[in-house]
């Protein structure tokens, strides 16, 4: 499902590369925690992930997608196969929940018809059902994180990226939001988790890939962790 | 094709919302615009209004030959084939002393006096060829034609070349072209300063928006739909400019013909100007709205590119 082959990124004319020859295999279905300390390089790989930012060198291949050869007028429809979440949520400010949601759909031109019958089950697995006419400033911090998963997984991606989706929530609202993230990945979705909340990493027992330095320290199974 | 269609529906209605939304800089941008289709309408009324003008002056001169009495019917036949065969003769029409002398009774109608003075001498107006040039300003070929010797002979008097009323054709040719002048420089100035503020709204307005732009574009927003209701504002701008510079003509012709009463001002015959613009009423509109809206739809294309490039130079 995922592929990294010797990716390195260097960034403008810095002489240390934010990534190193990584490599990577994550396989569909995979639940997958990216752990490391801050500048280890996890945002540098989900940003590549993304095509938010171009590899220096090394393959990236993404459902099937080769990103060499991905022309720039095609990355729209590269990111409305996989669903990202941000740790700032980046929800739009002046829609609704139900809008924010539903603007992954008109995006992509579905019809009206269509989401009003979509969004309200998305929010249902989200736990936010009856929120629908709020505004994101009325949420708290893990509400808006479960609006933006919603945002993500309304169109049925086949990879999740969540980027420290937990890192602005108190513990209680960080346990709803890695819920919803487990309840996406039995339902078929590869998810891809970073994170550097230890006491997350522990009680989850999946996958681990420790990046370090922008070098991959450490990818075992089931692993715990210590910061 | 349904979701393009559905696309295309959301791209437009977001463009209108925005339009009302942004009312502060759709106000600036408009400003601008109005005043630059309203020079460019001016200035195209003006400058059909004075070849107008020009045109119909021109079409009442003419060069008169008068012909000395004794000269024969195959003489006079002869000299118009030679006057017609010139390069710069359009029509030549030939009065008989009987001709000439009705024609001048005509047009001395309102003076009995002179009438009458006519009336009791022997008839004596020349016969006359009226020449009927091309080219006002090249007059000089017939002119050295008639003063050969051989044709001279046959002249009564010196021709009359319309001395006083070419000046004024002059004086109404050259300052046309002048104002043809400032109205293009006038109308590529102000043309180039709307873009320029339609640019700087559209920019101002994408700089309040970036984090939705970047939202958008995360999530997988096209570079249309995210450009799409920019361009339908900035057409929008067009649209409301164009009526609104249209009106201003309009209200300023109520004005001038109620208030002035006046039917010219100085060379510009501000009836003949009503009457083009009323004429022409339906087209000058759809070329007020046509050049508005291609002044905001290039304008906002333009600024919305650099905003909108996706950042993957591989370096």
């Amino acid at each position: 499902m995922i592929l990294l082959d010797r990716v390195t990124k260097v960034y403008g004319r810095s002489t240390t590369p934010a990534l190193d020859r990584i490599s990577l295999h994550v396989e569909p279905k995979e639940f997958v925690i990216v752990v490391g300390q801050s500048g280890a390089g996890k945002s540098t790989l989900l940003k590549l992930l993304t095509r938010e930012e171009r590899q220096t060198s090394g393959k990236i291949i993404i459902g099937g997608i080769d990103y060499d050869k991905l022309k720039d007028k095609n990355i729209p429809q590269l990111r409305r196969k996989i669903g990202v979440v941000f740790q700032d949520f980046k929800l739009l400010p002046n829609r609704t929940v139900f809008e924010n949601v539903a603007f992954a759909l008109e995006i992509v031109g579905m019809s009206s018809h269509e989401i009003k019958h979509t969004v309200p089950k998305v929010l249902d697995i989200v736990n936010l059902k009856g929120k629908e006419k709020n505004m994101p400033m009325e949420l708290s911090g893990g509400e808006r994180q479960r609006v933006a998963i919603a945002r993500a997984i309304v169109r049925q991606p086949k990879i999740l990226i969540a980027d420290e989706p937990t890192g602005n929530l108190d513990p209680k609202h960080a346990w709803d939001v890695i819920a919803v993230l487990e309840k996406i990945n039995r339902y078929g979705t590869t998810v891809l988790l970073t994170t550097h909340n230890q006491e997350i990493v522990n009680k989850l027992k999946r996958r681990v890939v420790t990046i370090q330095g922008g070098k991959i320290a450490s990818d075992r199974a089931h692993a715990s962790y210590k910061l | 094709m349904k979701r393009k269609w559905i696309t295309f529906g959301r791209i437009v209605r977001t463009g209108i919302v925005n339009f009302f939304r942004n009312t502060s800089l759709a106000v600036a941008a408009m400003a601008v615009m109005v005043v630059t289709l309203t020079i460019i309408l001016l200035s195209m009324i003006v400058n059909k209004t004075l070849s107008n003008e020009i045109q119909q002056i021109t079409e009442k001169i003419d060069v008169s030959v008068y012909l000395s009495d004794d000269i024969k019917p195959d003489q006079v036949n002869e000299l118009r084939r030679q006057l017609e065969s010139l390069q710069n003769v359009r029509t030549t029409e030939f009065l008989s002393k009987s001709d000439a002398l009705e024609a001048y009774k005509r047009e001395n109608v309102n003076n009995p006096e002179l009438l009458q003075a006519i009336n009791q001498t022997d008839n004596p107006l020349p016969a006359t060829i009226r020449v009927k040039p091309i080219d006002l300003n090249k007059v000089n070929e017939i002119q050295d034609f008639l003063n050969t010797p051989r044709i001279k002979e046959l002249q009564s008097e010196e021709a009359s070349y319309s001395g006083d009323r070419k000046e004024a054709i002059d004086n109404i040719s050259h300052a046309a072209d002048t104002l043809q002048r400032i109205g293009i420089a006038g109308v590529a100035l102000f043309a180039v300063i709307s873009v320029l503020i339609i640019f700087n709204t559209i920019q101002m307005a994408i700089f309040n928006r970036r984090d939705e732009i970047s939202i958008m574009r995360l999530l997988g927003a096209n570079t249309w739909y995210i450009r799409g209701p920019f361009v339908v504002e900035s057409i929008i701008y067009g649209i409301v400019s164009g009526l609104i510079s249209i009106a201003l003509i309009h209200a300023l012709f109520v004005a001038s013909s109620g208030t002035l009463q006046a039917s010219s001002l100085g060379l510009l015959d501000i009836s003949y100007a009503q009457k083009y613009f009323n004429d022409n009423f339906v087209l000058l509109l759809l070329m007020q709205l046509g050049v508005g809206m291609a002044i905001g739809a290039a304008s906002s294309v333009i600024a919305t590119r650099r905003y909108l490039k996706f950042k993957t130079p591989k370096k």
